[in-house]
């Protein structure tokens, strides 16, 4: 690995720790089990999984974000805020020397406190100075919007959980959503299958560990979701205005409110979208400059659930982010057992960081 | 100057091979027997080099090869980005079988990947885990999955007897290779109505980062005008 690359990264790890951070380490080897759980699919591909006789799968660790997290919620401090500096571990299907399947991360990550919008308008202030001498551009996005969209749906708890989890999958999401709101018409082979006096007749041996009396639940679910009234043309028309916003974050404030006054579920989280605007300006940030993107974050990583945010290098939209982070609360709430604090933080590629700065080619 | 011909070591595959370049004219023998993995070409250029089927993929790609037999499957598999390393020349008619997703028969609620992912969903809810599927195809099925958006499940590795693994409680659904469907179905299992993966067929491959000088093109011209293979284009490698 360059010495650019490494001082890049004890230079960014610097700045943290002026920003009060702790720093902290992750093991390299991480326990495959417990963590593959946690990410989503992509970062799940991309694991380097190695096998140790003796204590069974391990994986390389592929960020620093969850080793923290949940050393974090061991100790059962709170507030803390830390910051690291290490290698990352992931796999690359191209040999692209943009793309290196181990690179040196270096991030600051703030719990608890009494205001999530000032902690979010830190961390992404703090990345920001870190790197003020690049030519980056900002995008920005909340996922919080959306679940709070979702949540507001008149659908069942069934369709809205099922909408939940596909938020970070957009072509099932809008199946999903096609589905509820009548425009797609239910497999014919369902509609079979739910007028047949006995589904099991002539189905194979119960093996396995899904049960029948699981079975039997999806077939009710199935029926309670056959006769469930479809979405409104207006809701979901809403959920589509939300994903279209792509506009400086004051433009995007104010369609985000002109929607929430139609519907009252988005108000709070509009109204902490204005708080953390507020808190970035307070921080020099100028919120014209902010892009704000409906659907930000939702192909990325699945434990975000609010604010979101990427710094990419400006004219090299083929280069991956130079700095990302966001807010997962329910991360912390996964890893502490059901105790969750809030949760905000954001990482540097150190490497791409240092030859945005002192080029050296591709 | 040879061109180095990977080609399955043993088994069907092997004989099937054979046989196929004997009927193009091209004669492959094993040398001394049954127990050696070296063979011989009755084709000035050509230098068949016998070693297992799962291997011959890694070998293409690397470069250590310039040909090689082995099912599509196989490829895709175990080169990422395949087709940037490898080409396929010919589809040889043998070997043919899908890579398909099947869970339990009585699964009654679960006749497409949609159903499956609402079973995932449901599954881990209940059991607090993921449903695990067993495959040896990893790579396949991540990519299959991930693109039809299913979820919550995780992939365990069974590189054999796969279809036993739901009647073992090791795994709730397979992803494993079949011709006829048979022995999933004497295991209770069933294909997914949408599970097809990847329908496999033994292929005739180039590699891409072989050494390709003007002698190895001629050899390869003349060996596919035998196969009727499409041939290469003259710059490029």
């Amino acid at each position: 690995m360059s010495t650019p690359a490494r001082r890049e990264a004890r230079r960014l790890l610097d700045a943290f720790l002026a920003a009060g951070a702790e720093e902290v380490e992750a093991a390299v080897l991480q326990p495959a089990d417990l963590l593959l759980d946690l990410y989503g699919e992509d970062i799940r591909a991309r694991a380097f999984v190695v096998h140790d006789p003796s204590r069974g799968d391990a994986m390389l660790r592929p960020d620093f974000t969850v080793p923290v997290v949940r050393m974090h919620m061991e100790a059962g401090r709170d507030p803390a805020r830390y910051a690291y500096a290490g290698a990352v571990f992931r796999q690359q299907d191209e040999d692209d020397p943009d793309r290196p399947a181990e690179y040196l991360q270096a991030g600051f990550e703030i719990f608890g406190g009494s205001d999530p919008e000032e902690a979010e308008a830190e961390v992404f202030a703090t990345l920001s100075a870190a790197l003020a001498d690049l030519p980056l551009r900002a995008a920005t996005g909340d996922i919080g919007l959306l679940l709070a969209a979702v949540e507001g749906l008149s659908a069942s708890p069934a369709r809205k959980a099922a909408l939940r989890r596909h938020l970070w999958r957009p072509r099932r999401f809008r199946a999903l959503l096609d589905r509820y709101a009548g425009r797609t018409a239910p497999p014919p082979a369902r509609e079979r299958l739910l007028a047949l006096a006995d589904p099991f007749e002539g189905a194979g041996p119960e093996i396995g560990l899904r049960s029948r009396a699981e079975v039997e639940a999806r077939l009710d679910a199935l029926r309670a979701e056959a006769a469930e009234p479809p979405l409104t043309a207006a809701e979901v028309a809403l959920i589509d205005a939300l994903l279209a916003i792509a506009a400086p974050a004051p433009a995007a404030l104010e369609t985000v409110r002109a929607l929430a006054a139609g519907a009252p579920s988005l108000a709070p989280a509009a109204e902490r979208l204005a708080r953390r605007l507020a808190a970035l300006e307070r921080r020099g940030i100028a919120p014209e400059a902010l892009r704000f993107e409906g659907s930000f974050g939702r192909t990325t990583l699945e434990y975000y659930d609010g604010f979101v945010f990427g710094l990419f290098a400006e004219r090299r939209p083929d280069l991956p982010p130079v700095a990302s982070g966001g807010r997962y609360d329910a991360l912390t709430r996964v890893l502490g057992q059901g105790r969750a604090v809030p949760a905000v933080g954001g990482a540097v590629r150190a490497g791409l960081a240092a030859r945005l700065r002192f080029g050296g080619g591709r | 100057m040879t061109l180095r011909l990977g080609l399955p070591s043993k088994g069907r595959l092997m004989e099937d091979a054979f046989a196929w370049f004997a009927a193009r004219g091209i004669p492959l023998s094993r040398d001394g027997g049954e127990r050696t993995y070296a063979a011989r070409a009755g084709w000035e250029g050509l230098e068949p080099v016998l070693l297992s089927a799962g291997e011959i993929p890694r070998d293409l790609a690397s470069g250590r090869l310039h040909l090689g037999v082995t099912g599509s499957d196989l490829v895709r598999e175990r080169v990422a980005g395949w087709e940037r390393r490898l080409e396929a020349l010919a589809p040889m008619g043998f070997g043919a079988a899908d890579v398909v997703i099947a869970v339990p028969d009585f699964w009654v609620d679960v006749r497409t990947l949609d159903d499956l992912d609402a079973a995932c969903a449901a599954f881990r809810q209940a059991h607090g885990r993921r449903l695990r599927i067993a495959t040896k195809y990893h790579r396949l099925v991540r990519d299959f999955l991930r693109a039809h958006g299913v979820a919550d499940y995780l992939l365990v590795d069974s590189q054999g007897a796969t279809e036993g693994t739901v009647k073992a409680e090791a795994a709730e659904a397979v992803a494993d290779i079949t011709s006829t469907g048979e022995t999933l179905r004497a295991n209770g299992l069933r294909v997914l109505d949408d599970g097809v993966i990847h329908r496999s067929e033994a292929t005739l491959f180039r590699s891409r980062t072989a050494g390709w000088g003007r002698a190895e093109r001629a050899a390869l011209d003349r060996l596919l005008e035998r196969v009727g293979g499409q041939t290469i284009p003259a710059a490029g490698g």
